[in-house]
């Protein structure tokens, strides 16, 4: 399966990438902002996508709504600081699989995506 | 600024360095901030828009955001450019994670990241600015915050 990691921090991508390493997914690249992710997407159509809200140039949310128009099916899962409820609620109604609100530990990682992927396998 | 939106500051401070390091920080009493509140070497600012209006920054000397790190990605070398982007991180999750008190009309700008001991740091700050003091394993820094 392959993934794309949306941070405009570097060290953020860096975390998630290795937090997820043991999944052996394909790690197709990281974006920084809305607009690379919004390119690296078109170009890879990957199955599974972390992704920040805030960010410079496009945001999370409106990345998430033309990424669910593009390939609906891939899973979205959101890693943001914002940790009031109505944006967890807002990004799952846009079409996000999960929600992981930022500080979160490699294990808190593993467990929202391991959800995500079995969601995916019909378990 | 109330008393109750003091305490939900040092709240999220408290919980981002317990949960990410696992190390309590000591978070010393607020007070507003004056003319010789010390700077540290790096600096973040996040502009605050919506219901509430300014801002707020957090400082801190490189060893404290090096700790932060390593503790994140393990034992890794930061260069100058990994130091000001998990300082800018670092300020990004704790005024994103205001909104859990605050509420959706909390917007927050993408940080704005500034090395060296800057004269006056103000800019979009609302005065009166509050300082939170925040000792974490042995290094100290501070939140400021000024809202409307």
């Amino acid at each position: 399966m392959k993934l794309l990691i949306v941070d405009d921090s570097n060290i953020m991508r860096k975390a998630i990438e290795k937090y997820l390493h043991d999944f052996g997914l394909e790690c197709i690249g990281t974006a920084g902002d809305g607009e690379i992710a919004l390119e690296m997407f078109r170009e890879h159509l990957p199955d599974v996508v972390t992704l920040d809200i805030t960010m410079p140039k496009m945001d999370g949310l409106s990345c998430l709504d033309e990424m669910m128009k593009i390939k609906h099916d891939t899973k979205v899962i959101i890693i943001s600081a914002l940790k009031d409820p109505a944006t967890g609620i807002l990004a799952i109604k846009k079409g996000a699989s999960g929600f992981l609100p930022k500080p979160f530990t490699a294990e808190e990682l593993c467990a929202e995506m391991l959800s995500c992927l079995s969601e995916s396998d019909g378990m | 600024m109330n008393e109750n939106e003091i305490k939900a500051f040092i709240k999220v401070l408290t919980d981002y360095f317990l949960n990410v390091t696992g190390k309590p920080a000591v978070m010393g009493v607020p007070y507003v901030k004056v003319s010789t509140t010390e700077i540290y070497d790096y600096t973040a600012i996040i502009g605050i828009s919506g219901m509430r209006k300014g801002g707020i920054y957090f400082t801190a000397n490189r060893q404290l955001i090096e700790g932060i790190g390593a503790h994140i990605l393990g034992d890794e070398m930061f260069d100058d450019d990994a130091v000001y982007d998990l300082v800018g991180e670092m300020t990004n999750v704790i005024a994103g994670n205001l909104r859990e008190s605050f509420g959706s009309t909390f917007l927050i700008s993408v940080p704005i990241v500034m090395k060296g001991r800057i004269e006056d740091i103000q800019l979009k700050l609302k005065p009166p600015v509050f300082i939170i003091p925040i000792e974490w394993d042995g290094h100290r820094s501070h939140l400021a915050i000024g809202l409307e």
